[in-house]
């Protein structure tokens, strides 16, 4: 990991050594850019890179490409998530060569929420290739100039390649080798699903440091902040792949409603320090979905500001 | 025991109620039956040990059909009961007879000449 | 087998509306064992509709046929005689036996009572899972003897998703996560060496997704294709 891969912004400062904070931001359910565009407003200057969904929980949004584009004209740096449901091996690699076409220079790679979850579950899936295969893909094209056929292409597109990492999903003891694996396919750095159950991740961390995957990956830590205990109960009940403590909703349950809001920020802060000083995170992902006007504040708050400029 | 049940009622034996076909059970409404029931033994005391459960589940099928064709589905029924309930047996004859009144004729014999 | 469920009475009940004799016929085949389409299911369609049409005041002729199999032109040339005597057909085979009884009898009108879903088998009486995608190219062998294609949601091959949760699949309660399965068959035989590194993209030319197929068993076949 000598020279650099893409140049990207991520890239540079987690090379450096910097603690990484990267948002979230979901595109409109349209083509209305005003909207988007505010949502940016508040990101900018308080994160490295900004993820930016791709038909999220199989709900039609405006394209992830489309939004990273936009984002690049208003001077952030988006992280381009690409999923595996929507396309075939041929829509990929053209898409991945558009992004690069278009100056995005990070690519998280995905499988996708099943179609059944959204709003248009009578759709059919493509899934083509998986994730895993995926990566190993934007890794070819990068290294290697070529398609997944061989043929070479005409300038390829230098990617920084991330990849998902759910560490509460089962089975819990394979997850670990799961992450090994798309390290092994290429993934330059992870962001793990939001985390909540702080014992499982304390658990799931310390055998990644064992077989030492967070030396060839930088690994960064899921964060959403909760809203309110109803989001709490909301995200348990119909998000794939959440694994929430009673405790957490307890404690939110425990505060008057009107300082739920505070009480779930002040969770998120203490994640956020713990991860400062946990051995094998490199960084916090703060998915603060449909609350990007809280991200200045709460990265001011983890003392996370200002952010590096590489 | 000389206890009287309506002469409405037809019986028809058989070994066991898992004799008892779906086909049986649609036949009889197609010719024109207000209604059939079902009398097997109570349950957990099948001589041939399941027949009467799965004669229940024959009725419930059926009773899903006659509502996905519009007719009331309370004209098919599955009763148990042992074979030493002679007054018992009176009893249920009476209650599907007078059943089968408040429900009326069966379409099915309402638009038929014959 | 081929697993099929007849359709609703209402649909087929609209079919043959205004048909006044009409042949329903059954098949020996998959859809006798997934209790479809056989003899029984034929004489319960048969009286379904009747008790539906003496219910309108209105009549019909059904006559009814069961065959040995509908895939094959052999069995299916054994209504000739008849074939021409009716306004129209049911047929409760799966897919294939309307399209082939079609294309030998193009005068007649063959309607399909059944919806014919998976390949699959048997898991309890009663019960029918699918078990396999017709891929084309079998690998059940690299998974411990399971198929992710037919039955991960996602056909993934380097499995499980992040959905995953405690053994269940993210789509429904009633779906097992396979790769649950095959994960932990692998540990639990020391073998997860196997799941480690990536495995290839799929070929996906052998499956529906390069066309129509056709199996050719050249020693059997006389004369021309």
């Amino acid at each position: 990991m000598s020279k650099l891969k893409s140049g990207s912004n991520l890239e540079k400062v987690l090379k450096a050594g910097h603690f990484a904070f990267t948002g979230e931001c979901g595109p409109p359910k349209g083509a209305n850019v005003a909207h988007l565009k505010e949502k940016f407003k508040y990101l900018k200057g308080n994160v490295d890179a900004v993820n930016i969904t791709d038909n999220q929980t199989a709900v039609v949004r405006m394209s992830s490409m489309a939004g990273s584009a936009l984002m690049i004209q208003e001077g952030l740096e988006p992280n381009f998530q690409m999923v595996c449901r929507d396309r075939n091996r041929l829509a990929i690699m053209s898409d991945i060569l558009g992004a690069y076409a278009l100056g995005i220079r990070n690519i998280l790679c995905l499988s996708g929420d099943h179609q059944t979850f959204g709003n248009h579950p009578e759709a059919k899936n493509v899934h083509d290739i998986d994730s895993m295969q995926l990566i190993a893909l934007v890794k070819k094209m990068r290294d290697q100039g070529k398609f997944m056929n061989g043929e070479d292409i005409d300038v390829p597109p230098k990617m920084f390649i991330g990849a998902a990492c759910n560490p509460f999903a089962d089975p819990y003891e394979y997850r670990v080798y799961r992450l090994a694996n798309k390290i092994t396919a290429g993934a330059d750095f992870i962001q793990t699903q939001c985390i909540f159950n702080m014992d499982k991740f304390r658990d799931f961390m310390k055998k990644v440091v064992d077989m030492g995957l967070h030396e060839k990956c930088y690994i960064l830590a899921g964060v959403t902040p909760m809203k309110n205990a109803g989001m709490a109960n909301f995200m348990s009940k119909y998000v794939p792949g959440m694994d929430i403590p009673d405790s957490l909703v307890k404690r939110l349950k425990g505060v008057d409603k009107r300082d739920q809001s505070e009480e779930g920020i002040r969770f998120a802060l203490e994640q956020v320090e713990e991860f400062k000083g946990m051995e094998g995170v490199a960084g916090v992902h703060m998915m603060a979905i449909e609350w990007e006007h809280m991200v200045p504040e709460i990265a001011e708050r983890a003392g996370v500001l200002p952010r590096p400029v590489v | 025991m000389r206890l009287s049940y309506p002469a409405d009622v037809k019986i028809i034996q058989v070994p066991c109620t898992g004799r008892v076909d779906i086909l049986h059970l649609l036949n009889a409404i197609e010719d024109g039956a207000d209604g059939v029931y079902v009398a097997g033994c109570l349950e957990g005391e099948c001589h041939y040990i399941e027949g009467n459960l799965k004669a229940r589940r024959k009725v419930e099928y059926v009773k899903r059909t006659l509502t996905e064709l519009g007719i009331e589905p309370e004209r098919v029924q599955m009763y148990n009961l042992s074979s030493a309930q002679g007054a018992r047996f009176a009893e249920i004859a009476n209650e599907m007879v007078s059943q089968i009144r408040e429900l009326g004729p069966s379409p099915v014999k309402k638009n038929n000449a014959a | 087998m081929i697993v099929a469920d007849r359709k609703s009475l209402q649909e087929i009940l609209a079919m043959v509306e205004d048909d006044k004799e009409i042949l329903i016929a059954g098949c020996k085949g998959c859809v006798t064992v997934c209790n479809a389409g056989g003899l029984k299911e034929v004489e319960i369609l048969a009286s379904s509709i009747k008790i539906a049409r003496k219910k309108q005041g209105k009549d019909i002729d059904i006559e009814i046929e069961v065959l040995e199999r509908q895939c094959d032109n052999e069995y299916i040339a054994g209504i000739s005689e008849k074939v021409g005597n009716y306004d129209a057909v049911i047929s409760l085979a799966c897919g294939i036996g309307p399209q082939f009884l079609s294309e030998m009898y193009p005068d007649q009108t063959f309607y399909p009572g059944v919806n014919t879903t998976f390949l699959g088998g048997a898991t309890q009486h009663g019960v029918w899972e699918e078990r396999c995608a017709g891929c084309g190219t079998c690998a059940i062998h690299d998974f411990g003897g399971l198929c992710p294609i037919a039955r991960c949601a996602k056909s993934l091959m380097n499995g499980p998703c992040g959905g995953s949760s405690q053994g269940i699949c993210e789509v429904n309660k009633e779906i097992v996560c396979i790769w649950d399965l095959i994960v932990r068959k692998k540990m639990e035989a020391g073998k997860l060496a196997d799941l480690m590194g990536v495995k290839g993209v799929k070929n996906w030319k052998s499956a529906r997704h390069g066309g129509p197929r056709k199996s050719i068993r050249e020693e059997l076949v006389q004369g021309n294709i």
